[in-house]
């Protein structure tokens, strides 16, 4: 009698290969490049698809299983923290308007990101990267469904969380994400491998999260900071995904580094001027403070960043366009931004205030030389008002920026007094930019930004009032008609923080949490 | 540069004067008054005197900084699309030369804002 050997479990190495790698053929039926038919007219010329590597060596079967495991744990305390009436727990509710920024701001992107890579990862003829963009398009979908649910818990209590699928597609300050990643899936593959993969989910992705999870966690939210931990395994394979995709380009071909640099170029820009919102989070939005933007600018860009440009020159990479004004102009992005937003406070659907005097203190402490020279006295000035019982509302719509949509809110590199004017005019029509970066992407491809949907021109045009609104009735009042459009609850959700339903709400519920009042 | 693409790309501008039911934009932008974060955009009839700005277009906009009160009209500095510029107050912001998209600034000589700090 013989006996056979129980089949050795296979190895990490040969499961990859034959359960990634293996599961790739070549067409007959039809040719390859009609199947892939995205894959070359970027210029990016691949010889070997074998040559990509994969770190992580995962595959779909052992994707679902890990993805399984941490949902539940992520459920079972976003339910707690819910059942608990966790948001008794925050720092206070001005924290909440953080959620709402991001909810109608960031999360919509993880949505498009799902998409992106779907799209991309049928482009591309390796099936190892392809295999990478489907678990990364899987793990973006999984991040919208995760913020939608850890954040729903507030829409029941707390104002402004309704509507921001219809806001994101229609909000002025909303146009700036919505613009940036329908750029980024508008491109070819490659092109957004570099703005997605690498200059986002690489470059910028701790500027944008460490900021949020630890304001959560700082603040006393568990629930979006349990969210943050189940992502940030995906986030380290989305990091690995968007560096091997950039030095594959790289290596495959000389001829891809002046197409791959522009990309960079462009994306490293694009992506800064999107942080803008985030900037302002860290410094003004979050009650109890984690670090200041500058610090943070410090850490994972100037010092993270910094290193992985060297770790690139070997391939005749530099460092972006506009690395050095992103430096220089960390002392002076979050007073501009915050600046902005409190005084079109009446169409935004999150609530401002004026920085305390204590907060004021944090801020030159952090910006020595710059926040006390410039921007106290606005502050100090719009409080004043505040106390008079005249706040200082913008009416006017501004001038905004042709390619980030921005208004132009940003100054002259090395003059803070001075706001940053570009132009060009293109088939005899002039365009406007905030920056030598936005002006250069938009001389690059002027077809594609002289589309732009600007919500000021949009607003001028008429194309942002219901189709119930009579323009030529006497009360007929146009910025009042678009808030309206928004989905905005008019004088709630757009209301300034000091008086607000939240700040309200937030005070009596603590107070019947700690009293028998 | 041309946009890669699968086929021929052409894109259709959304800002030309004709969409903006016979207005046209103006941006105006107030130096050393950052207050005003940005500058702003008016969509303004292009046989509108050019003193229709000062009197009527302006005030709505900037009339509640303090400064506001003590401009000198007839030293104010204005320049279009970064160049020196004169306007005639009287004639139109067409007879001015003034275009679709076309973007003033103004200076102020001696006011610089809240405390001389720009804002």
């Amino acid at each position: 009698m013989t006996t056979t050997a129980a089949p050795k479990k296979l190895g990490l190495k040969e499961r990859y290969a034959l359960m990634t790698r293996g599961l790739d053929w070549q067409t007959t039926y039809q040719p390859m490049e009609k199947v892939f038919p995205y894959a070359t007219y970027e210029g990016i010329k691949v010889h070997d698809w074998n040559a990509w590597e994969d770190p992580f060596r995962l595959t779909m079967d052992a994707y679902w299983k890990y993805q399984a495991e941490k949902e539940q744990k992520l459920y079972a305390i976003m339910d707690a923290f819910a059942q608990n009436n966790g948001h008794l727990g925050l720092t206070d509710a001005r924290y909440i308007n953080s959620l709402k920024l991001f909810l109608t701001g960031v999360s919509p992107l993880e949505y498009m990101a799902h998409r992106g890579f779907a799209h991309v990862g049928r482009s591309l003829p390796g099936v190892g990267a392809r295999v990478a963009c489907q678990m990364q398009s899987l793990d973006e979908l999984r991040h919208v469904q995760t913020q939608i649910h850890s954040m729903s818990n507030y829409n029941k209590l707390y104002d402004g969380f309704h509507a921001w699928r219809h806001m994101h597609d229609r909000v002025w300050y909303l146009s700036v994400p919505k613009s940036f990643f329908d750029d980024a899936i508008t491109a070819g593959p490659f092109e957004f491998m570099i703005a997605i993969g690498f200059s986002f989910e690489y470059v910028l992705t701790n500027l944008l999260f460490v900021p949020f999870i630890s304001g959560a966690a700082y603040n006393g939210d568990m629930g979006a900071m349990a969210f943050g931990f189940s992502a940030q395994s995906d986030e380290s394979r989305h990091m690995t995904l968007g560096l091997e995709a950039i030095k594959f380009m790289l290596e495959q071909d000389p001829d891809n580094l002046p197409i791959v640099q522009h990309w960079i170029d462009k994306w490293f820009w694009r992506g800064y001027r999107v942080l803008t919102l985030v900037a302002m989070m860290l410094d003004f939005m979050l009650p109890k403070k984690v670090m200041s933007w500058k610090e943070a600018w410090e850490i994972y860009a100037e010092e993270n960043g910094g290193a992985l440009f060297n770790d690139l020159a070997r391939y005749g990479v530099r460092p972006p366009l506009g690395w050095q004004q992103a430096c220089d102009d960390k002392v002076h992005l979050s007073s501009q931004a915050w600046s902005t937003f409190y005084q079109y406070q009446a169409a935004a659907p999150f609530h401002t205030w004026v920085p305390s005097p204590e907060d004021m203190d944090w801020m030159a402490q952090k910006y020595p030389g710059t926040f006390d020279q410039y921007y106290r006295p606005r502050f100090e000035h719009w409080a004043e008002r505040e106390a008079a019982g005249d706040r200082y509302n913008n009416g006017t719509l501004p001038m905004l920026c042709q390619v980030c949509q921005i208004p132009m809110l940003f100054t002259e590199p090395g003059d803070p007094t001075r706001i940053c004017y570009r132009d060009s005019v293109y088939d005899g029509e002039r365009y406007h930019f905030c920056s030598d970066g936005c002006k250069n992407i938009f001389d690059h491809e002027p077809e594609k930004y002289v589309q732009a949907w600007l919500p000021v021109h949009q607003i001028y045009q008429g194309n942002c009032f219901r189709p119930e609104a009579d323009p030529t009735a006497a009360d007929f009042n146009p910025l009042l008609e678009v808030i309206t459009w928004y989905q905005m609850n008019v004088g709630v959700d757009n209301a300034p923080y000091e008086g607000s339903e939240d700040q309200r709400h937030f005070r009596a519920w603590r107070q019947m949490t700690t009293s028998n009042a | 540069m041309s946009v890669a693409a699968v086929t021929e790309y052409r894109g259709t501008p959304k800002d030309t004067q004709d969409q903006f039911h016979g207005a046209q934009l103006t941006y105006i932008g107030w130096i050393d008054h950052l207050m005003f974060c940005a500058p702003f955009a008016f969509p303004l009839p292009p046989d509108m005197p050019f003193g229709a700005i000062v009197e009527a277009v302006l005030p709505g906009a900037v009339g509640t900084h303090p400064d506001f009160a003590s401009i000198d009209w007839s030293s104010v500095e204005w320049t279009k699309n970064g160049e020196p510029f004169t306007p005639d107050l009287s004639a139109s912001l067409a007879d001015n030369g003034m275009r679709h998209k076309d973007s003033l600034t103004f200076r102020t000589p001696g006011l610089t804002g809240v405390k001389g700090s720009s804002t």
